[in-house]
């Protein structure tokens, strides 16, 4: 072998173009694609051709179609006379309401049952244990189903309903609230949240930059309330936007006016909230207990209150072991919320997977278009918390 | 700075401090340790003072036991009682446990469970004590087949149970033949108890693939311990055993259509060969996805990544409505099975992601040493890498199959009647609407048996490997 000793190799001695473990990584790969594309081209043909026998006509036409069903809730104007197509949207934004309401109040659920078990009070840490312990070894479905068939479908007819102090009533319709009679000029009251909001941010970033260049502490919390609330509230009473109330009345079989929370809502938002909260205390204690014990220590040392220990020092560092699989629990619950199908709230699946598909047959079309939204909400969660979780994570010096 | 100097010798004379026990001390410092901890322990005990006591009330003190209608929980014209009604469990419980499985049949579905339990009692690591309770119950369970069902169901139930034993012995003068006269023999008893079993019951291919099992086995497979026997057993005969004595039509047993399954019978079913298959399935997909041909990786990793990014119920559709779209006309799948390959594809992504997880842990070294060794690709893997890397995720695994148990749930929106699907029957039947309640709890409470007894094992198995292995 002619081999030159005095050079020295920048590499790895490149492999030859074509050697027997190239080609046969080149065949094995082949094949596969083969046989992929093979059972494609099968499954293709043998759809084409149901299909035409079924007389369904693929493609994604019927999207401009009459729907002709209703919907109960919804968050814009929809009616049987709209198409398959804002039935879609329909689906979507309820889908995303009710995953958005779920997230909030499990992550503080959540938050509050990961904590507790791990207090040093007994009775509080066995609680929380007891609770998570229950509702994590119990199919969603089952809690989904419980809720809705035995805990609110006995309640009172509408005549007989439960009466929160004259103005909202609780009911086997739902849970009826008043509802604001707004001016015509509401965008004002838009206007000042959505200032209040840039004013707290900036607040926000003022406050950390004076923490870090003075060391001392401005209570942002209570003034980025006070900034997001008071602005949009003064602004409806002070101009007088907010008309009055709607209060429900009672008219023969159910309630005239106000605003009502389908039981089908409430009982989905109370089983994702339970459900993935305990899923999300476990998390929030493993993350508790990976800040190692001298950080506490420490902090007490210093004369730092219980709370602050807990919301200054152990929290932000427990952070970063709780981000990723937090992001999992709101995929979980993002995707779970699709039992709903199970009790007929009007969520995606459905809406479109559901009495869609059974209307018009376009299996292929309904059942891809569900999955593909699905698919980009995930990546997009994805996304977002995997730049917060490297925001969050270690700095190496 | 002043400093106590203590003499060498204070220690010495003093008591040691007074042993503080007892019920009070333990009070005060576990829950009234501080003015805001006794505030809490004061609001939660009245909060649970004022939830638990109706609550057992309602299941146990004020609850219905006896009696066989629904008159027993409400007299007619007479009010609703107002503890819970477990008359109506009583009534449901077969339903509830076998479907609509034939009344006369459903000890087929017994000794399912108990030739289940005896092969999972020789293969999962268990305290000696519990095996052999295990073996003795199937052992029972065998005699039992062989009583009800006559002197084949007892042949075939025999020798079942006998093989465990008769595959520990050393059978290395067999081993010393050659591969070539090891096959042809293989073939040839194989081919004789297939041709004996059609010319029997007319269905060689089912007695050709076990008698192809047992001889494959004993020639070909060096077994040397009980647990190896039990795992061959579990993955080569029990699936062809236990699919023939619950579908029939072997065995001189009368069919059952997989319609009349139902209840638990049928959520145990789903969930096991969805863990049977998903366990596999995810190893393969997890080496694939870390494989070095970019055709096969990204095949993998588009799948995983599909099938978690989209709800469990869509993959059922897409299991059963899509599915029998794209299979050619007349070729009809029996609706179990389309929810099988659903819940099996879809558990298999998560399990890819499980067992890659142990595949980053093992450190390369692992592998280098093995290649150094000699050990070719597939050895190196399955030898060398894959045993530790399952050791470290069997506490994910255990999850994973903990999920699988309770998603099966969901195969009750696609129309088929596993436990949750028969409880929501039981309870919209009009003569017993308003027990919705009941329904639910029993149903919970399976259920959580289920799932906790699985994470309490998972926990006991990842301390025992813990303790025995250096990792």
């Amino acid at each position: 072998m002619m081999t030159d000793h005095r050079s020295i190799p920048e590499g790895p001695p490149r492999e030859p173009t074509w050697t027997a473990r190239r080609i046969r990584a080149l065949a094995v790969q082949g094949a596969i694609l083969a046989v992929l594309l093979g059972l494609l081209f099968f499954g293709i043909d043998n759809a084409i051709h149901n299909l035409n026998k079924a007389g369904i006509a693929s493609g994604f036409r019927f999207l401009g179609n009459r729907a002709g069903f209703d919907i109960n809730f919804r968050l814009i104007d929809y009616s049987p006379a709209s198409t398959y197509g804002r039935a879609f949207v329909v689906g979507i934004l309820n889908t995303l309401t009710v995953s958005l309401l779920g997230i909030v109040a499990a992550t503080a659920l959540g938050f509050t049952l990961g904590i507790a078990r791990l207090s040093r009070n007994w009775l509080v840490s066995r609680t929380a244990a007891t609770v998570i312990e229950t509702v994590r070894n119990l199919p969603l479905l089952l809690q989904l189903l419980f809720w809705y068939t035995a805990v609110l479908a006995p309640l009172p007819r509408p005549r007989d309903a439960v009466s929160l102090g004259g103005v909202a009533f609780l009911s086997n319709r739902g849970l009826t609230v008043p509802r604001p009679i707004t001016g015509d000029e509401l965008w004002t009251v838009w206007a000042a949240a959505a200032l209040g909001l840039v004013a707290t941010l900036g607040l926000g970033l003022w406050a950390r930059r004076r923490l870090l260049r003075t060391g001392r502490r401005f209570p942002t919390g209570w003034v980025a309330s006070a900034l997001i609330l008071i602005p949009p509230l003064a602004m409806l009473v002070g101009t007088g936007q907010l008309l009055g109330w709607e209060v429900p009345v009672l008219k023969g079989f159910n309630f005239d006016g106000g605003l009502t929370l389908v039981p089908e809502l409430i009982a989905l938002w109370l089983a994702l909230t339970l459900y993935s909260g305990a899923f999300i205390g476990e998390t929030v204690r493993a993350g508790i207990l990976s800040v190692p014990k001298g950080q506490v220590e420490a902090a007490q040392a210093l004369g730092l209150t219980p709370g602050s220990v807990l919301w200054l020092v152990v929290v932000p560092q427990a952070m970063r072991v709780i981000i990723p699989p937090m992001t999992t629990q709101y995929l979980t619950l993002l995707k779970n919320s699709s039992l709903a199908v199970v009790i007929g709230f009007p969520e995606l699946v459905a809406i479109f997977s559901g009495t869609t598909l059974n209307q018009t047959g376009q299996a292929i079309e309904t059942i891809g278009m569900t999955m593909l939204v699905y698919l980009v909400v995930s990546l997009t969660i994805s996304l977002f918390m995997n730049l917060y979780n490297s925001k969050m994570a270690i700095v190496r010096r | 700075m002043s400093t106590t100097v203590f003499p060498p010798d204070t220690a010495i004379g003093m008591a040691p401090p007074k042993e503080r026990k007892g019920p009070l001390r333990w009070m005060r410092e576990n829950l009234f340790f501080s003015i805001r901890g006794s505030v809490a322990t004061l609001a939660l005990a009245l909060l649970l003072a004022w939830l638990v006591p109706p609550l057992v009330k309602w299941a146990l003190v004020d609850a219905v036991w006896a009696g066989a209608t629904r008159e027993a929980c409400q007299p007619p014209g007479g009010s609703m009682q107002t503890g819970a009604c477990w008359v109506f469990i009583k009534v449901r419980f077969g339903q509830l446990m076998y479907g609509f499985y034939p009344l006369d049949q459903r000890w087929r579905v017994d000794a399912t469970a108990l030739a289940l339990v005896f092969a999972l009692a020789a293969v999962l690591p268990l305290r000696e004590s519990t095996r052999r309770i295990a073996a003795l119950g199937g052992l029972l369970g065998g005699l039992a087949a062989a009583w009800l069902g006559g002197v084949w169901v007892g042949v075939v139930a025999g020798a079942y149970l006998l093989m465990p034993l008769a595959l520990t012995r050393d059978l290395a003068g067999l081993r010393s033949l050659s591969v070539g006269v090891r096959a042809t023999l293989t073939l040839c008893a194989a081919g004789a108890a297939a041709w004996l079993g059609g010319a029997l019951y007319g269905t060689p291919w089912a007695f050709g693939w076990v008698a192809l099992a047992i001889v494959g086995g004993t020639l070909g497979l060096r077994v040397h311990s009980v647990r190896a026997a039990g795992l061959y057993l579990l993955g080569l005969v029990f699936p062809v055993l236990a699919h023939k004595l619950l579908t029939g039509g072997a065995f001189g047993l009368p069919f059952v259509p997989t319609e009349q399954w139902g209840g638990l019978f049928l959520t145990l079913t789903i969930a096991l060969v969805g863990m049977a298959a998903s366990l596999p399935l995810g190893i393969l997909l997890a080496l694939g996805r870390r494989s070095a041909l970019p055709v096969l990786r990204v095949t993998c990793i588009g799948f995983i990544e599909f099938i978690r990014g989209v709800p469990m119920i869509t993959v059922l559709f897409l299991a059963s409505v899509m599915l029998p779209l794209f299979l050619p006309e007349g070729v009809g799948i029996d609706k179990l099975l389309r929810a099988l390959i659903g819940v099996a594809l879809f558990s298999a992504a998560y399990m890819a992601e499980v067992v890659r997880a142990g595949l980053q842990a093992i450190p390369p070294g692992q592998r280098e040493a093995a290649e150094s060794l000699g050990l070719g690709k597939v050895q190196t893997v399955a030898l060398i890498v894959l045993p530790q890397a399952l050791r470290v995720v069997i506490p994910g695994i255990v999850n994973t199959f903990i999920g699988l148990l309770k998603d099966t749930s969901l195969v009750a929106v696609i129309g088929l009647l596993d436990l949750i699907g028969m409880i929501k029957t039981a309870t919209s039947d009009p003569n017993w609407l308003g027990f919705a309640a009941e329904g639910y709890a029993f149903v919970g409470l399976v259920f959580w048996a289920l799932c906790f007894g699985m994470a309490r094992y998972s926990l006991r198995l990842e301390k025992e490997l813990r303790a025995g292995s250096p990792i």
